[in-house]
């Protein structure tokens, strides 16, 4: 695959930068030379999704979404196309006739995202016009469960195409039911918050992630809305190589989760901090970095600011499941070695 | 319009969809007032300058902290820095050394020769200043800058009252001291020495001054009744501090007893030392918890080799010794006599119990009031006479160089609008930008630069200055420590942010504005303002 490396990616040098003052974790910083800023910094960024888009107030996968397809369109020059699964998303960026898409966008059905991305990939290549990319997006609604069939197809026949996945843990859009990836104990309409074991089941659980590095496919990320120095790094670090890549970014929805609306890039932090939500990246099926925590955090943070998991700490009793759902932190802080020396990169 | 199958409606952007009216709360751009700023008793404005400092524009910063405060170089020495224990970077690691910055851009100034920006027009009035200490050189600094004739009266033969008379060289190196004052003396200010103030009457008639500003400090040393014998030496602090400006210096032998709690108390124990006295013993009436010296004063004397003897007071002075009786502290915290004595050998006593003020030169100025020997002065720092201000150690207050600066500063303005009388403009201040307004996740780490101490062989035998300055790279590094508390840094965070893109950036140095056609109000730039720049305030319905 190594032929298939266009260039190493010209952002690299900003994870390496040493914010050590002021501004350190900022979207941008005035000390900073410009082309070390974020995309998001730059009054020139392409606002892909742009105002008046009706999604909830402290929408994670709205943001999500325009530092994703921002990224990837300074990376590519403006020369992508967006392929849409179904989902909030797509409905609230483009009730008919509007659109708040600013590059060429197209929406099929909820699950077949992936092979919709990959037929416009071929049909550039037949074109003659292989610069133009392509980038798929939906939920994990779209992607780990109705689209899960494409997504693995497109995996396997290492399609050129970079799949971001906005993972805001369930069903929002029509009325936030249970997906694959709603974490165990949540409640959501078809897991209330009734009975002996209120909420979602403690299942298997579905690491879509470790899914695509089982493939073996060139690239592979996970990532947050609450770090826009490292997201902006993996979207043009993954639109340097050609083939199959996904990322998949933790957006926090208000609305489903049960959290004010300010707390979006807080939540999304803490889930990182407690170590539900591990950040790492890997290439052709091994995990190559990961991103270390900073200040570990007990998951309880994490979960008490949400109305979702409100039922673990009624009548301020003390649920087992919190300890469940720590052992699992503590079970991917072991995995991943999300603890250790800060800023410890590659 | 030609549309394809099954279409009907042009294609249309949603920017024609104005989600602004979902709001119910409304953020704003505020500005708050940083706790260095509020605490700082010069009034400077300490987080402005650092802002220019952390860029590497260091005149630029020397010219912001100018307009406060003339003297950097001496108060990066000597001020007891509150602007640092009000720091809100004391939550994440130490407090940002502000006061060593400070330093650095006084002593920077002095080496590029930087001057001040000329005065305003000339207002044609004359102020009398009487006294060229830190308030007096203040107080001429600002009035001149606001184009008023300004006079320095001074009864010493030199500028910079207890700045030269009072603190030692170890702690602010003379060649600093003169290098400031020289530069008021540059923007006009007339420094007339060796000319005492009798009367002021007189002196404003003869001169034709339309307002003086009275900064005469506090020279004269308090006393106590201590029986001692013809042969004993017994010397004040006063007296002592300033021998060590001419030519003769204070002989004091080999085992000195200092009498007092206070900052003077320590200099003078610490000048002995370097003098040569092998025993230099602060004799103090009260715990160590309780001596109004500041702690980190005490702990360079201890470790210079100077001796402690709390909760003691002198009964006596003989020739060679002293006699002590051990006190005790009663319920009340006040120091009691057990009856319990001892001798300790003494070749000088030196006593340092607080200072007077020198008041003769009021005699015959009418509405003056002077309350426990000081003078006393309204909030605009004009006594009871119209026209007369005053301020520093004269009138109520904590002693201290900053607080005479400041006093100078303040009184300067006010001057300046009584001279063109006006009132006095009311004083806006923000809020107060609280450790709970701040995102702190958004600062790295980066743990306070120690200053570097002279060597202790050095410390117990030359005047040298015992803690020294930064270099351009950790003043850098300092500077870039600020968290800039309440006030917007431009980290394009609410840009970068907002889910919306409904806020508008407007270039470098002009920060941010909403787009409230957009803008839903979900407070997300509030949240995620590393500084407490944004606040949110109910929406009008």
């Amino acid at each position: 695959m190594d032929e298939q490396h266009v260039a190493t990616a010209p952002a690299e040098a900003v994870q390496k930068l040493r914010y050590y003052q002021k501004g350190t974790f900022t979207v941008g910083n005035r000390l900073v030379a410009e082309e070390e800023r974020t995309v998001q910094a730059s009054t020139h960024r392409s606002n892909a999704l742009t105002c008046g888009h009706r999604a909830c107030q402290g929408c994670g996968e709205a943001l999500g979404a325009r530092y994703a397809v921002d990224a990837a369109m300074r990376a590519t020059g403006n020369n992508l196309i967006a392929v849409n699964a179904t989902g909030c998303l797509e409905v609230f960026t483009t009730p008919y006739p509007e659109t708040s898409w600013q590059l060429p966008w197209l929406h099929s059905l909820f699950g077949n995202a992936a092979a919709v991305a990959t037929g416009v990939a071929a049909a550039m290549r037949v074109k003659g016009k292989p610069h133009v990319r392509v980038l798929a997006q939906g939920g994990d609604g779209g992607t780990t469960d109705i689209g899960f069939q494409c997504l693995s197809g497109m995996f396997e026949r290492n399609d050129d195409v970079l799949y971001v996945c906005y993972d805001n843990e369930g069903y929002m859009n029509t009325g936030v039911q249970r997906s694959s990836a709603t974490p165990p104990a949540a409640r959501t309409a078809t897991t209330p918050a009734l009975g002996p074991e209120p909420g979602n089941v403690f299942g298997t659980g579905k690491s879509v992630p470790k899914i695509a590095v089982a493939h073996g496919i060139p690239y592979v990320a996970t990532a947050t809305v609450a770090d826009l120095h490292d997201l902006e790094r993996k979207v043009t670090k993954a639109m340097s190589i050609r083939g199959a890549r996904y990322i998949q970014i933790d957006v926090p929805c208000p609305l489903g989760w049960g959290a004010p609306s300010q707390d979006t890039i807080l939540l999304a932090r803490l889930a990182v901090e407690c170590g539900l939500y591990p950040i790492f990246e890997a290439e052709h099926g091994v995990v190559t970095h990961v991103r270390k925590i900073r200040r570990v955090t007990p998951v309880r943070e994490y979960l008490k600011r949400q109305r979702r998991f409100a039922h673990l700490f009624r009548d301020g009793r003390d649920d087992p499941r919190l300890a469940r759902l720590q052992a699992q932190c503590d079970a991917n802080i072991r995995e991943y070695g999300l603890v250790g020396p800060a800023g410890e990169d590659e | 319009m030609d549309h394809p199958f099954a279409i009907t409606l042009d294609l249309g952007t949603s920017l024609v969809n104005h989600t602004g009216s979902w709001r119910t709360l409304r953020p704003e751009y505020v500005t708050r007032l940083p706790p260095c700023n509020d605490a700082c008793p010069a009034g400077e404005d300490i987080q402005g300058w650092l802002a220019f400092a952390e860029a590497g524009d260091y005149e630029a910063a020397w010219r912001k902290l100018v307009e406060n405060n003339p003297l950097p170089a001496v108060m990066g020495r000597v001020c007891y820095h509150p602007c640092e224990n009000a720091c809100n970077r004391k939550a994440l690691d130490t407090a940002v050394g502000i006061n060593s910055v400070e330093r650095f851009l006084g002593d920077l100034a002095i080496e590029k020769g930087w001057r001040f920006d000329p005065p305003a027009a000339a207002s044609g009035k004359r102020v009398l200043v009487v006294g060229a200490g830190p308030s007096g050189l203040s107080a001429a600094y600002h009035l001149a800058r606001l184009g008023h004739r300004v006079t320095i009266r001074e009864a010493g033969p030199m500028a910079g009252g207890m700045m030269r008379f009072g603190i030692p060289k170890y702690r602010l190196p003379r060649e600093a001291l003169d290098a400031e004052i020289q530069r008021i003396r540059d923007l006009g200010v007339e420094i007339v020495l060796n000319a005492k103030v009798e009367r002021l009457a007189d002196a404003m008639a003869e001169g034709g001054f339309d307002a003086a500003f009275l900064a005469v400090g506090a020279h004269l040393a308090r006393r106590a009744y201590i029986p001692a014998g013809e042969a004993a030496r017994v010397l004040d602090a006063v007296q002592v501090l300033r021998s060590m400006e001419g030519e003769e210096k204070p002989l004091l032998g080999r085992r000195v007893i200092v009498y007092g709690g206070g900052n003077t108390a320590l200099d003078v124990a610490r000048t002995a030392r370097r003098l040569g006295a092998e025993d230099a013993v602060i004799v103090y009436r009260r715990t160590r918890e309780r001596m109004p010296a500041h702690d980190f004063e005490v702990e360079e004397a201890i470790e210079e080799g100077v001796m402690m003897k709390w909760l003691s007071t002198i009964r006596s002075v003989e020739p060679g010794a002293v006699t002590v009786e051990k006190m005790r502290l009663d319920e009340t915290g006040f120091p009691q006599p057990t009856g319990e004595v001892e001798t300790l050998e003494a070749d000088t006593v030196v006593l340092a119990l607080g200072q007077d003020v020198d008041l003769s030169l009021l005699d015959g100025v009418p509405g003056l009031e002077v309350r426990d020997g000081v003078v006393q002065v309204g909030p605009d720092m004009m006594t009871g006479a119209p026209g007369v201000f005053a301020g520093g150690d004269m009138v109520p207050s904590e002693r201290t160089v900053t607080v005479a600066v400041g006093h100078g500063k303040k009184a300067a303005r006010r001057i300046d609008a009584w001279l063109r009388g006006e009132s006095a403009p009311p004083a806006r201040r923000h809020d107060i930008a609280t450790a709970d307004t701040l995102n702190t996740w958004y600062y790295g780490e980066a743990p306070k630069t120690l200053r570097p101490v002279l060597a202790m062989a050095a410390r117990t035998s030359t005047f040298e200055e015992v803690v020294k300055g930064l270099d351009a790279t950790n003043a850098l590094y300092e500077a870039r420590r600020c968290l800039s508390c309440g006030n917007c840094f431009e980290c394009d965070n609410c840009y970068g942010v907002c889910p919306d893109n409904a806020v508008v950036k407007l270039g470098p140095g002009k920060g941010f504005a909403f787009n409230y056609d957009f803008c839903k109000g979900c407070g997300m730039c509030a949240a995620e303002c590393p500084c407490g720049a944004i606040a949110m305030a109910p929406e009008e319905i």
